[in-house]
């Protein structure tokens, strides 16, 4: 078990990212129980929430999972906290449209953590449309500052008005930090217990139509509170130009403009009508500037306000203060320097991944790999080259099997599904059950590296342990794809590299449906950093004979150094090598996919009998 | 409105340069400061280039600094202070760590490494203060403190007493090797102060 903090450890002024900040204000509100699957920019929330006293916090299987854990935690009386990047509220989008209906009895509140600019994601959708669509009030903060108030506010919010709550962040919000100040702990009015209100929760239709009526009247309530809420505030400044923006956008505008006159909203829904309409009617020029879609922009124009918006702001990626200028006024900003072309520096699977070994593998087999959301994308990454779709979480069995059916028998042998552990779990599971159901093929490499990487290393139902430390059950992979009626499920070992082409090669010609686990643990898992039998590898230089094969691996340690034909011979190599390759000692991990590689046997263990 | 002082940390994916940010955060707050401070995490962080933005003044609005802004650019690898070139200044001081790592396209033989990274930067009219940070850390005893050493090079170019920096050299890094932390601290910052004379405009004030 981790050490957990309690309130009087924590005072006075922090400099906090906005995901710390949501915490802590998660903390002070008196959220009891926080369920949450991570997701780039969301995923240090939880992380930080389950070191603190009186919180029980968790990672879930998916998003759908956790917000409906979230809303049991609500029903039985608690102050509750479901987070998720924003394609994951698209697989919690099920319950957060009909928990709109039932309500609540503690307060929720739902973190949707967009990535405008898609540092870390497949897509930048604009998740204001889901409080539009679900009819839920949505917050939006701008800093770490008020995302911690904003998280207080919506539990206050969330219970007066019997309402989920969505509190959006972006990147710039979540993982920027700044100054936070602690505040007081709240003890929330509702108490945990069993309370039966079937009209409210059974949302048989009979029920729901009523419900429907409440949410209706609910939505007018908020329209109303709207108007006098103190976070959707004016700061007069000149009235020639003014600007209506929320969220991170606020900070841009303030940056580009520092003396126009701003409508900040702290509440993106639903919007106070009279207030923008009585502060358009003060501005000669009024301006809308939100990141991605014109959410706020159109319900302006809907309520009769002219404005413009994005006929000047750009829709695609993020904002920032120069953009946002030099939209508005045409002026250039103070970029002194251009760009220079030097080699790019793409992010790639760290030396002594095991996921290395099966790629290069799959590689070979030059089939069409549907694959799958985690560290193992990168795999798609020249020299591999070894993915070939890539759309959301879970959907790799899916679309093989889809492509599969559209193609028929011929494409036995061809096509092959990549998931990840954390992933399967997600929401793999179902796509076996539909390829073993529907008389499929398909072959399923899930590659087990005991965690999930791409977010940090956080421990998923197949580790066998809890975001709070604790030891838990440990779902047996390979008994579950079994139990689903896979009848020829094997276990490799990736990082030998020959063991596994020859198990792939057989799996993919079977006419069945199969499963290959790789199974070998992620390296930055702290007992691989620690191990003490790591042997390191080099190269010999004198039998290499520059033939690139170990460089198809891509592996960060193994270095190319180029030769000039001068210095070739001087070397005792033949005129016309062009380099040799080495490996960099501080860089190799000593998995040693490498060696076999090499038809020299150039690649020894280092200090080894061969070098 | 007084001025926003803006401190760009770039690098390679495990360099350290979030610790080394929070580090020079912290220390600004310390001084007085409001602070807001930019990073990526996710995918950037496998071994990619990796950006801090880190911006102090009275008032900090935006977190972002604008291309053509920036006061001090810390540059923990060779080739990376290349790489955010739009982001400075005639003005800015360009600390460049003289170790290289490779990217992928120059390991696995499809690109080159420059060979003049500190002259491009020189030709272009920018002080350039180059220091073999891991050599250095590795003088002291801990070549993981290479982020240490590069918070004592930009140290100089603020003015922030050095107790400060030691101070939060001390809260933020774990006993055992806090001596060693320090001792990288001092060293960078003798470095630089030694090409004071070089030094135009000397500090950044906001």
């Amino acid at each position: 078990m981790k050490k957990k903090r309690s309130h009087p450890d924590i005072k006075g002024s922090l400099l906090l990212s906005g995901n710390e900040a949501l915490a802590l204000g998660a903390f002070e509100a008196g959220v009891k129980v926080a369920s949450a699957y991570p997701g780039t920019p969301s995923t240090e929330i939880l992380e930080t929430l389950c070191s603190y006293e009186g919180v029980y916090a968790e990672w879930a299987p998916n998003e759908k999972v956790a917000l409906e854990v979230a809303l049991g935690a609500s029903f039985g009386g608690v102050r509750a906290l479901a987070t998720m990047k924003h394609v994951g509220l698209n697989v919690a989008a099920d319950p957060l449209f009909t928990a709109a209906y039932t309500g609540v009895r503690g307060g929720l509140v739902i973190v949707t953590a967009d990535d405008p600019e898609m540092h870390s994601s497949q897509n930048e959708q604009d998740n204001r449309n889901y409080a539009y669509a679900a009819k839920v009030p949505m917050l939006e903060p701008a800093d770490a500052s008020e995302a911690k108030e904003f998280l207080k506010i919506g539990y206050r919010i969330s219970e007066e008005f019997d309402t989920p709550l969505l509190l959006r962040t972006t990147t710039r919000v979540a993982h920027v930090k700044g100054m936070v100040t602690a505040g007081a702990k709240e003890v929330p009015a509702t108490v945990p217990g069993i309370e039966k209100m079937p009209e409210k929760f059974v949302m048989l239709p009979s029920n729901a139509r009523k419900r429907r009526v409440e949410l209706e009247k609910r939505m007018m309530k908020l329209r109303e509170f709207a108007e006098a809420f103190p976070e959707n505030r004016i700061e007069w400044g000149d009235k020639k130009r003014g600007f209506i923006t929320s969220g991170i956008s606020y900070l841009y505008v303030k940056e580009a403009f520092p003396e126009a006159s701003v409508l900040k909203l702290g509440m993106v829904h639903p919007l106070p009508e009279r207030m923008i309409k009585g502060f358009a009617s003060e501005i000669d020029e009024l301006y809308v500037v939100e990141e991605l879609d014109p959410f706020i922009e159109m319900h302006i124009k809907a309520m009769g306000v002219d404005c413009r918006g994005k006929d000047v702001i750009p829709a695609i990626g993020e904002l920032n203060a120069e953009i946002v200028r030099r939209s508005i006024t045409g002026k250039k900003g103070g970029q002194v320097f251009e760009p220079v072309q030097i080699p790019m520096r793409p992010p790639n699977l760290c030396p002594g991944c095991p996921h290395r070994g099966i790629f290069y593998a799959i590689s070979k087999l030059g089939a069409f790999v549907a694959g799958d959301i985690g560290c193992y994308t990168l795999a798609a990454l020249k020299p591999l080259s070894a993915m070939d779709s890539c759309v959301c979480m879970g959907a790799s069995i899916g679309t093989a099997f889809g492509m599969e059916k559209a193609i028929g028998k011929e494409s036995l042998g061809k096509i092959v599904a990549v998931i990840g552990d954390s992933t399967f779990m997600h929401s793999g599971i179902t796509g076996m059950v539909e390829v073993v159901y529907n008389r499929g093929f398909t072959t399923v490499v899930i590659l087990d590296n005991r965690t999930t990487g791409m977010t940090g290393h956080q421990p998923n139902p197949a580790t066998g342990s809890t975001l709070s430390g604790e030891i838990s059950a440990t779902v047996d992979i390979e008994a579950l794809c079994r139990a689903i009626g896979v009848k020829h499920v094997r276990t490799v070992n990736p990082h030998n590299i020959e063991e596994t082409e020859k198990v792939l090669k057989e799996e993919i010609e079977r006419p069945e449906p199969s499963v290959i686990i790789t199974k070998a643990p992620c390296v930055l898992l702290p007992e691989m950093k620690k191990r003490k039998d790591k042997r390191l590898y080099t190269i010999i230089a004198s039998k290499c004979t520059g033939c690139k094969s170990c460089l198809k691996l891509g592996c960060p340690a193994i270095e190319w150094v180029p030769l000039a034909a001068e210095e070739a011979k001087k070397l005792g190599y033949k005129e016309k090598q062009k380099g040799y390759s080495r490996i960099n000692p501080v860089l190799c991990d000593g998995c040693g996919q490498c060696a076999p590689l090499c038809r020299f046997k150039a690649i020894v263990i280092s200090g080894g009998d061969n070098e | 409105m007084s001025k926003t002082g803006n401190i760009l940390l770039c690098g390679v994916g495990g360099q350290g340069i979030l610790l080394a940010s929070e580090i020079a955060s912290s220390v600004l707050i310390k001084a007085g400061f409001d602070v807001k401070k930019s990073e990526v995490h996710g995918m950037a962080q496998r071994g990619g280039s990796v950006v801090a933005h880190l911006r102090y003044g009275k008032k900090v609005y935006s977190p972002l600094i604008e291309f053509g802004s920036a006061d001090i650019a810390v540059s923990f690898e060779l080739l990376e202070s290349l790489r955010y070139l739009p982001y400075y200044r005639k003005e800015t001081k360009v600390v460049v760590n003289t170790q290289k790592i490779l990217p992928a396209p120059v390991s696995t033989g499809v690109d080159t490494y420059p060979a003049d990274v500190l002259e491009q930067l020189k030709s272009r009219g920018l002080e350039v203060f180059p220091i073999d940070a891991f050599n250095i850390a590795k003088s002291v005893g801990e070549t993981r403190a290479v982020n240490m050493v590069l918070v004592g090079a930009m140290s100089v170019f603020l003015s922030v007493d050095e107790k400060i920096f030691l101070e939060v050299v001390d809260e933020r890094v774990p006993e055992k090797v806090r001596q060693v932390n320090r001792q990288a601290f001092l060293k960078g910052r003798e470095i630089i102060e030694a090409m004071r004379p070089a030094i135009k405009g000397g500090k950044v004030q906001p």
